[in-house]
């Protein structure tokens, strides 16, 4: 079952001036429901464009999309409804921090959803739990916090809303080692433990490598493919001429695999190429042939 | 929505008055101004008119362009057009009723009043069509420099007023996307009371001024690491230089507001 589905979708930004440009171009996605999607692409793919229809923020210029199996823009009055389902973190979330506390800007979704006071208490100790907010920091104004925990407060405020789909446009940018894999992990925690689908927009394939189940590439508006990691992957050379990496530990898999060392081709974290060359070592001889 | 609104929006083009010195632009738009002022018959005002579209053609901009730069002020014409058909009341009586009286000169003046404010808004969005801000505000620099000597600061106004136009495009694209985020957490800004939709606001204001300060510290600190003191000593990179092209729009503008002058002169007689 599809939960998000268009149907040759086109956005194009400022027609008719001479800064018209054609952000998504025909695109035709069924997303399932319960995975986790990587989302990747260049600057200017047209990645966060795309992602911006799915809860309906931009209306396409051409074509349908469908979230559920419901039209979205048929009926205008649904759309806030669409938007508690389909909950949308930005870029840079913590500038849309406003409320005196954290414990209210993470209580402006729910509320505004209409959830009494019990649920939205409850649904806020848990995502603060989640996101490793701690109960101190609840009380605290969000503008003391620092970059990493105002990031985490902004994810928890779209949690916090329960949606059936998680969008998540670049959720670590701008972020050092550390608070990258704090967010990564806490995604993927947060899909483990509630089995929601959700997208996770990139630009960094190790990022996205380390935590999906599916990817989707994006090239200059189009869908480039949507596969699994390990298809994808493969396309080494065709995602190296879009201007796109593999992961570095595939890369240097794949030079192994050039060298003529047999090793299997779906390694795209450290942690699985540690596996491999471990089980390769105890077996021993394996990769003389 | 919020992108619609076109108060400095630049539409870069290469036509003749593109390419026009901005001061000349400044003056002409002046003596455009004065041309519509002068006239006080339909023919001056058809004669700043035809004005209008000779240089609206040359200029290449859309029109469309020109007509969504007419819309915010529908109200504002709606509002002369009313006042001066009901409280003139020169000519003949076309329809009276209570205290109502619509006279052939209230309708002729709002009329006029109307073409009026149409030309003046063109004319000026023409000059922001086709100048950038950075030019445009360049331009003020040095029409208004011989107020130095009077201790004004210019150079800092100029400033001020290029940074003020430079962010704009800036504030507005943020606004949007504050919007958007809070959209997507559920805030409704179209529908309910007045009170509610003032209220509603709250979470893109307040972000949006923290943005802007933080947005006016880092620009104070960027500036200040490249040595930024003031307009004292400073030069130009791009040296603005009038050109035979300037002098032809020159005279060709005077030569209307000549025109328009004698219009008026005849017409009275």
């Amino acid at each position: 079952m599809s939960v998000i589905k268009t149907e040759n979708i086109s956005y194009i930004y400022s027609d008719g001036t001479p800064f018209r440009k054609v952000a998504v171009d025909n695109v035709n996605i069924e997303i399932n429901e319960g995975e986790l999607v990587g989302v990747i692409g260049h600057t200017g793919s047209g990645k966060s464009t795309l992602i911006q229809h799915f809860n309906g923020l931009l209306k396409p210029s051409e074509g349908k999309v469908f979230i559920d199996s419901e039209e979205l823009w048929a009926d205008k009055s649904r759309l806030k409804a669409i938007r508690c389902k389909v909950g949308l973190v930005f870029q840079y979330p913590e500038y849309q921090l406003f409320e005196e506390t954290v414990y209210k800007d993470i209580a402006f979704g729910p509320k505004n959803m209409g959830l009494d006071d019990a649920e939205i208490d409850k649904r806020i100790r848990d995502t603060a739990r989640l996101v490793g907010i701690s109960e101190e920091m609840l009380g605290k104004s969000p503008f003391e916090l620092s970059g990493g925990q105002k990031r985490r407060v902004a994810i928890a405020g779209v949690m916090a809303m329960e949606p059936k789909v998680l969008i998540l446009d670049e959720p670590t940018a701008g972020l050092d080692p550390k608070g990258r894999n704090q967010i990564l992990s806490l995604i993927k925690e947060y899909h483990e433990e509630k089995g929601n689908t959700v997208l996770l927009v990139s630009h960094s394939m190790e990022d996205v490598a380390k935590v999906a189940t599916k990817i989707l590439v994006m090239n200059s508006g189009r869908l480039f493919c949507y596969d699994t990691p390990d298809e994808v992957f493969r396309r080494a050379k065709e995602l190296e001429e879009i201007g796109l990496a593999v992961p570095q530990i595939t890369r240097v898999f794949n030079r192994l695999k050039a060298e003529g060392i047999s090793v299997p081709d779906n390694v795209y974290t450290v942690d699985r190429a540690e596996e491999v060359l471990l089980s390769m070592l105890k077996q021993g001889g394996e990769a003389d042939d | 929505m919020i992108k619609d609104i076109t108060i400095g929006q630049y539409f870069p083009g290469k036509s003749v008055i593109h390419r026009l010195d901005p001061r000349m632009k400044l003056l002409l738009t002046t003596l455009y101004i004065v041309m519509l002022f002068v006239a006080d018959g339909f023919l001056g005002l058809a004669a700043g008119f035809i004005f209008l579209l000779f240089a609206f053609f040359i200029s290449r901009i859309p029109l469309t362009l020109m007509i969504k730069s007419i819309k915010p002020i529908i109200p504002i014409m709606i509002f002369t057009g009313i006042l001066n058909i009901l409280f003139i009341d020169t000519g003949t009586v076309l329809f009276e009723w209570w205290a109502v009286k619509i006279t052939t000169g209230g309708l002729k003046t709002s009329a006029f009043m109307i073409i009026r404010i149409i030309c003046l808004i063109c004319g000026t969005s023409l000059l922001t069509y086709t100048t950038s801000p950075i030019m445009l505000t360049d331009a003020i620099e040095r029409v208004l420099s011989p107020l130095k000597k009077i201790k004004l600061p210019v150079h800092e106004l100029a400033m001020m007023m290029t940074i003020a136009l430079r962010f704009i495009p800036t504030l507005i694209e943020e606004t949007d996307k504050i919007m958007s985020a809070q959209k997507a957490r559920g805030a409704d800004f179209e529908t309910g009371s007045l009170i509610n939709r003032a209220k509603a606001l709250v979470p893109v204001l307040i972000p949006l001024f923290v943005s802007a300060f933080r947005r006016a510290e880092e620009l104070a600190l960027a500036m200040e690491c490249r040595c930024y003191h003031g307009g004292e000593g400073r030069t130009r990179m791009k040296q603005l230089s009038l050109g035979v092209n300037d002098y032809a729009a020159l005279g060709i503008t005077v030569a209307f507001l000549v025109l328009v002058i004698v219009v008026n002169i005849f017409t009275v007689i």
